[in-house]
């Protein structure tokens, strides 16, 4: 099975230097591209390879490429998305601490496709390993001539820079990161206009998640239908999926994209531990609804997760066994969306502070009846469309998917005045 | 009033960016990285160099887990209490850090040693769970085990 992605990666070994990657092939396909290839034509193959945004909401990254205009003006820029805040998520954080010259050469690869004059990795402020090891090879990828003016003779020039970020999850956000950038509070923007028109300071903006980016240098070595063969699903490529929660082997693994639930949970988590049962799983992230022991054998893609009701989301999945308690482990959710909302939008900051008081009291036996009906109630004005930002939608997924599955364990604890399981139910 | 190695520290960054604001949340770090916190005196400074509205730099700066506007100990804890932490029993590595340094989440140690901070999901879920002692990660860990890790932080 190939894992070009994480090909590099070691456990526990430094990552590998300039030199060390060269010989492994890497900057390869920057050549390739600086001497053979148009930036249209390195747009045209990454559109063939049907690679989709790893960030979380899977948008084809070769259609947001062409959206920057052609006579757009410059200066232009690239923003890697390395803010990696969402709960349960740990699979960028891989790839910069593992492999950052392949992450640096898909930032300059996506730079000379979008015409862009300079770029930023934004990442985020407790990621000090991976702000080191970028930094390191940022510097040696201008010692080796592929940044700076003139890269390898082409003509083509581009800076990159590191920025590291303060903590708080709105910085993800697109739009609120081009804010972050700029010095401002990370409050999202309206859109339109969209930042491949209207971006960072005001300029054409192209921004992509870490994970994204490094799978182009792979794209531009062997070619859109190599990568979509990768896959065992229309998006094409392999994927880093991830599992935390009380399973045998929690960690993550480079597999095809469209490798089913079932799979990744049991042959490479090793499944559950000894003597507790799986109850479900949020599939990508904090923002993503639950699945379960109906939906094992959905194939991990953009497409069917959400056909099952949920979204692949960053592809990490968070695994609830039976000794775990869903009014709990959604309690615990919903406090982080209530304390990292921007407070923008009314829906978001208030009812998400309404949600969290509402479980906290049924958590400590003071739920009331009516409680269900309120929290469905709230879910709704989070839903897409009524909120600035997509954090309050992401919000809404696990409670409302809670509510459906596990509605008998919300019920019991109004009834019961209390939660059925000692210690809170993180047991 | 800002050292010489702060303000050039804080000067080497304004190439990366077109603008001086763009540069606060650097200037923000790096002035915290050698006094430990942002005092208003400092943020004033900082507005002043930027030439950027004091109160715009405030709200930067209470925008953000990470910036601190009063002083903290000589070493900050950060413990996750995200959800796959919370599922792996953050819960108890908390109980154990408040009766062991006496202090509850957001408070500093009478000895001025350790501050202890609740943190958002550090990006180590597998290791669940996790906290943070400064820059280092440790995770995968019990309250045995935190007895151990704090002796190293003096
Ligand atoms: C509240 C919020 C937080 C987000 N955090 C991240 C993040 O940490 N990393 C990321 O790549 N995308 C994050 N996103 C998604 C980005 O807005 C954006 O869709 C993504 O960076 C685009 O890159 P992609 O097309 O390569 O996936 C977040 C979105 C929201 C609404
Ligand atoms: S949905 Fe929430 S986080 Fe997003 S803009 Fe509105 S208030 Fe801010
Ligand atoms: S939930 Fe604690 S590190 Fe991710």
């Amino acid at each position: 099975m190939e894992t070009p992605l994480t090909q590099n990666v070691h456990p526990v070994a430094a990552p590998p230097d300039r030199g060390a990657y060269e010989r492994a092939g890497g900057y390869q396909a920057l050549r390739k591209a600086l001497r053979e290839m148009t930036p249209e034509s390195v747009v045209e193959e990454v559109k063939g390879a049907n690679l989709r945004g790893r960030g979380g909401a899977g948008f084809p990254t070769g259609l947001k490429w062409s959206l920057v205009p052609k006579d757009a003006p410059h200066p232009r820029y690239v923003v890697c998305n390395a803010d990696e805040m969402e709960p349960g998520t740990f699979k960028d954080r891989v790839i910069m601490e593992g492999d950052p010259h392949e992450l640096v050469e898909g930032v300059i690869l996506c730079g000379y496709a979008t015409g862009a004059d300079a770029a930023y990795i934004f990442l985020r402020g407790e990621y000090k390993l991976a702000a080191q090891r970028v930094a390191q090879a940022i510097a040696e990828a201008y010692e080796g001539h592929y940044l700076g003016r003139n890269i390898l003779g082409s003509g083509y020039g581009l800076d990159l820079y590191l920025h590291t970020s303060a903590g708080r999850y709105m910085c993800g956000e697109e739009t609120g990161m081009l804010n972050a950038l700029e010095g401002k509070r990370a409050n999202p923007r309206a859109k339109p206009p969209y930042p491949p028109v209207v971006g960072l300071f005001g300029k054409p903006t192209t921004i992509n998640n870490v994970e994204t980016l490094s799978n182009v240098p792979h794209i531009v070595n062997h070619g859109a239908e190599w990568f979509r063969k990768l896959s065992r699903s229309k998006d094409g490529g392999t994927k880093i999926y991830g599992v935390s929660g009380k399973v045998k082997r929690p960690g993550w693994w480079e597999l095809p994209m469209g490798t089913t639930v079932r799979e990744i949970l049991e042959e490479h988590a090793g499944g559950m531990r000894e003597g507790l049962r799986f109850r479900g799983l949020l599939p990508g992230g904090a923002s993503t609804d639950f699945l379960t022991e109906q939906h094992l054998d959905v194939p991990m893609d953009f497409t069917e997760v959400q056909k099952a009701g949920s979204r692949m989301g960053t592809g990490t999945m968070i695994v609830m066994d039976d000794r775990t308690c869903p009014v709990g482990m959604v309690w615990n959710l919903t406090h982080f969306f209530a304390q990292e909302s921007c407070g923008w939008c009314t829906p978001c900051w208030s009812g998400l502070a309404w949600a969290e008081r509402i479980l906290k009291a049924m958590e400590e036996g003071k739920g009331q009846p009516g409680d269900l009906e309120r929290l469905e109630f709230q879910t709704k004005f989070w839903a897409p469309g009524q909120t600035f930002c997509a954090l309050a939608p992401g919000a809404a997924e696990p409670l409302q998917s809670a509510l459906k599955y596990f509605r008998d364990d919300f019920e019991r604890h109004i009834r019961d005045h209390g939660c059925p399981w000692a210690d809170g139910g993180a047991g | 009033m800002l050292s010489e190695e702060e303000r050039r520290e804080i000067e080497a960054e304004f190439p990366h960016y077109p603008t001086r604001q763009a540069v606060c949340i650097d200037a923000m770090k790096i002035v915290q990285k050698h006094r430990g916190w942002v005092s208003d005196e400092a943020l004033k400074d900082i507005s002043e160099l930027l030439g950027m509205p004091l109160a715009e730099l405030d709200g930067v700066a209470t925008f953000y887990n990470l910036i601190f506007r009063q002083p903290v100990g000589r070493h900050v804890i950060y413990v996750c209490d995200s959800v796959s932490c919370w599922i792996m029993h953050s819960d108890r590595q908390f109980r154990h850090l408040r009766e062991r340094l006496g202090t509850a989440p957001g408070e500093t140690t009478a000895d001025g040693r350790f501050t202890l901070l609740p943190i958002v999901c550090l990006g180590a879920c597998d290791r669940a769970p996790v906290m943070m002692v400064d820059d280092d990660l440790h995770g995968l860990l019990e309250p045995g085990k935190i007895d151990g890790i704090l002796e190293k932080y003096r």
